[in-house]
């Protein structure tokens, strides 16, 4: 049973990543090779997702580690807050951001007001800040798991020893979820598109997914859709691989599962919380203001599109957390599988939909398969997130129990039941959340196989924008703004709530 | 149930096959020009006509010759080169010889529905002496903002490439050059830039002459102003086709005849912000007879379009990458 679990959901995702890929290199003349423009395209894609990544990394273990340290008021809504930036729809989020930063934003009519000079986002800088904006609250979420798997009577009994629990317990902790959120946060950046091309200041930015996007698209040259779809899968691979050659080490042990509490004073740690909240929520803050005053006219057609959305995100939840389940317990902490589970991050959307495309279309009419094919793709893209979460705390689960469980003969669905699940709670709350929101937000393949009938939200707000109807976009942007956050707490906050065991 | 269940079966039997016409997503979806279209079109006929909105060009020439439409909307003149040899189409047989175009229509394929002009719009409250030549704008100080589109991605980007090619020729790379520093980015699409515009970040928009009405009529905005310039602007059409192997040519021929009349003309202006292909200037509404006009056509036919198409934006390529 496991077993075949396991396979549906390998098969699965190898046909929606090579398998798309395959098809479209099947309808392809084969012309040259990679142009110059390409390989400038290569090195810009790698640069940016490099640095974006790092500074993702580094800015969010002191955000995290003085969040796990501090409680205060509206923590438990900060936290939550901080999926707000990664499920927002790329368009949606350059617009907050630029309202913040933008030559006209408020960061320069401040410095404006002080007579300092004006600074400009356009450019790698602005590349790199919209991913760290994007990415900085994800990596924050992977460290707080990191710190919530150190049970607390570790720190309790470090400190009554008094060992340092920088060196003992988190540094060591560090080394092994860093790697992981880094290599995740840089495949997430290397198949960036839309933040790319608006915040990059022209042609300099290209990125890979771009050049795909524009060969499709404009050249509808396959055979180069083809080939840059594989330099994308293979630089995925490559980071894949660096992020897993670097030594896991063991886990500190099981515990209480009990909340840490400090009472002790660290300004420095405030400090940290204030600046993430306010770089965060500024933009967010924007979305809100700027979608307001659009509320007043939305189309009706908003509503049914932000239905089909909410069950397209459910569905895709559902979906995703099976996938990821069937292939954690088949997998048995085997490398290749839990790399299976990541490679739909590899995968251009964009090759996705049209292989998707390209095999289906024959069968039966685009229209009526796109709602099921965008809740499949969605599954697939979140699948890499829910693993990356789910993963560790499994593998803790059974370090720390699991021979108990093997004594008491606890095996399949009662093993599942009474200690798998009940301990998971939290990652998989956190896992369906950030499924649900990633979900509903993504243009997916909609864009290429729905008819009017089928407009998700996202797609509405594309098709208001280029009709002229810029507030009501931001009216309908809000809305999907409203409801990915919804959706994200409500799966978040249920994980959370009395997941003491 | 079962009487409910054989009424919905006698209906269903009782309606033909709908007519499928591909549109791009800005003029299919709600608010769009589309429904009025749907309601006028359906009036003069016992059928039913079902818009599909996507990428029209894409989805063609992935469905090839499988395709489920009889006839699509809105390809571009840029691109109709590309479009014709994916050998779908049929003649449309119809009579252009007196469409409201600038320039003279003999395509017996492609039928135009309706054109316009590539433009640079600007914020009157932000710019007080806007450019009358192309060469006025790139001698702006450098502190003007424009935001246009990456002709990669973008059919209207293309359209500037072609707009600066046919205005600057050998000196195409020097235009680009003196424009770079007033470029404030580039979008993928036209939705994005136009955003950019009418939030403040940018004074300047590469969009189209008759952007400004949609400001006028829906907005009482006059500040939302074309620069009109003596080099002459680059135009472009929408065209329609009627595709060879649909399965209902008749309802398919009465639609492309229907595009022509004065039914779906009318709709286009306001549905569609752009002019009509065959309708005379004074039964345009007001606002669109009152915009500024640009006095030269700049335009690529399809061979030449297609012929120098590498060229310019490579030339816009390297230009901004420097």
């Amino acid at each position: 049973m496991r077993h075949l679990a396991g396979w549906s959901a390998a098969v699965l995702i190898l046909a929606l990543v090579f398998g798309t890929l395959g098809a479209v290199a099947w309808r392809a003349d084969w012309s040259g090779g990679l142009g110059r423009a390409d390989w400038l395209a290569i090195r810009f894609t790698l640069w940016q997702a490099f640095l974006s990544a790092a500074l993702s990394v580094a800015f969010s273990v002191p955000i995290a580690r003085a969040l796990m340290r501090r409680q205060f008021p509206g923590r438990g809504l900060y936290v939550a807050l901080l999926g707000a930036p990664f499920i927002l729809p790329s368009i949606v989020a350059i617009f907050g951001l630029l309202t913040v930063f933008g030559r006209s934003g408020w960061v320069n009519d401040a410095f404006g007001a002080i007579g300092l000079p004006d600074i400009s986002i356009y450019g790698l800088q602005g590349v790199v800040l919209a991913h760290v904006f994007f990415n900085l609250p994800l990596a924050v979420r992977f460290l707080l798991q990191g710190w919530q798997s150190i049970p607390v009577e570790r720190f309790r009994l470090t400190e009554s020893l008094n060992g340092s629990v920088w060196t003992l317990l988190e540094r060591p902790m560090l080394v092994r979820v860093l790697p992981g959120a880094a290599a995740v946060i840089f495949l997430i950046c290397l198949t960036s598109f839309a933040v790319a091309l608006t915040l990059g200041g022209g042609p300099r930015a290209t990125t890979v997914e771009l050049a795909i996007y524009q060969a499709f698209r404009f050249d509808f040259d396959l055979g180069r859709v083809a080939l840059l779809a594989v330099v994308q899968v293979v630089l995925c691979l490559g980071a894949l691989s660096l992020a897993a050659a670097v030594p896991v080490g063991d886990g500190v042990g099981i515990g209480q599962d009990r909340a840490l509490m400090r009472r002790d004073r660290h300004l420095l740690d405030w400090v940290w919380i204030g600046a993430g909240a306010v770089f965060l929520g500024a933009p967010l803050l924007a979305i809100a203001l700027a979608g307001i005053g659009g509320l007043g006219d939305l189309p009706s057609v908003v509503w049914p599109a932000a239905l089909r959305s909410i069950v397209v995100a459910l569905t895709a939840t559902v979906l995703s957390l099976g996938l990821a389940m069937a292939l954690i317990l088949w997998s048995n902490g085997a490398r290749w599988i839990e790399a299976l589970g990541a490679l739909p991050l590899a995968a251009s959307g964009l090759v996705m939909g049209a292989g998707l495309y390209l095999w289906l279309a024959p069968l039966a009419p685009p229209a009526a398969l796109a709602l099921p094919l965008t809740t499949i793709v969605n599954a697939a893209m979140v699948l890499p997130f829910a693993m990356r979460i789910m993963t560790p705390a499994y593998r803790e689960i059974e370090a720390g129990y699991g021979r108990l469980a093997d004594s008491l003969s606890l095996t399949s669905y009662a093993r599942l039941r009474w200690l798998v699940l009940p301990r998971m709670r939290r990652p998989l709350g956190f896992c369906a959340g950030l499924a649900a929101a990633l979900s509903i937000g993504d243009l997916g393949v909609i864009a290429l196989f729905a008819g009017t009938e089928q407009a998700t939200l996202p797609l509405a707000i594309y098709q208001l924008m280029g009709s002229y109807r810029m507030e009501g976009a931001a009216g309908a942007a809000l809305i999907l703004v409203a409801l990915s956050f919804g959706l994200f707490w409500l799966f978040d906050r249920g994980g959370r709530i009395d997941a003491d065991t | 149930m079962r009487l409910a269940l054989t009424l919905t079966f006698c209906a269903g039997a009782a309606a033909a096959d709908p007519l499928t016409v591909y549109v791009p997503d800005y003029f299919g979806s709600e608010w769009g020009p589309t429904p009025a279209i749907k309601a006028a079109f359906e009036q003069t006929c016992d059928c039913e006509i079902d818009f599909v909105a996507g990428e029209v060009l894409t989805r063609l020439r992935l469905e090839g010759d499988r395709t489920q439409a009889d006839v699509v909307l809105g390809l571009n003149t840029d691109v109709a080169a590309e479009a014709r040899e994916l050998n779908l189409f049929a003649p449309h047989g119809l009579d252009t010889s007196d469409l409201t175009l600038p320039i003279d229509w003999t395509d017996e394929t492609f039928l135009p529905f309706n054109w316009g002009y590539t433009a640079f719009v600007y914020n009157a409250d932000v710019i007080s002496e806007p450019p009358t030549s192309f060469e006025g704008l790139l001698e702006m100080e450098n502190e003007i903002r424009i935001v246009i589109q990456d002709p990669r991605s973008s059919i209207s980007g293309l359209a500037l490439a072609y707009w600066v090619d046919a205005v600057f020729g050998e000196d195409a790379t020097e235009a680009w050059t003196r424009l770079e520093p007033k470029i404030l980015t580039v979008t993928k699409g036209w939705s994005e830039s136009y955003g950019l515009f009418t939030n403040g970040e940018a004074d300047m928009v590469l969009s189209y002459t008759t952007s400004p009405a949609y400001h006028i009529t829906e907005e009482q905005d006059e500040t939302k102003v074309a620069a009109i310039f003596d080099e002459g602007h680059y135009f472009m059409a929408e065209v329609a086709a009627k595709v060879a192997g649909t399965d209902q040519p008749e309802l398919a021929d009465a639609f492309m005849a229907f595009i022509l009349t004065p039914a779906f003309q009318e709709i286009i202006p306001e549905g569609n912000w752009s002019y009509p292909a065959n309708l005379p200037r004074d039964q345009w509404p007001e606002v669109f007879q009152a915009l500024p006009e640009p006095a030269t056509a700049l335009f690529y036919t399809e061979e030449e379009a297609a012929e120098r198409r590498d060229d310019v934006i490579e030339t816009w390529r390297s230009a901004l990458t420097q």
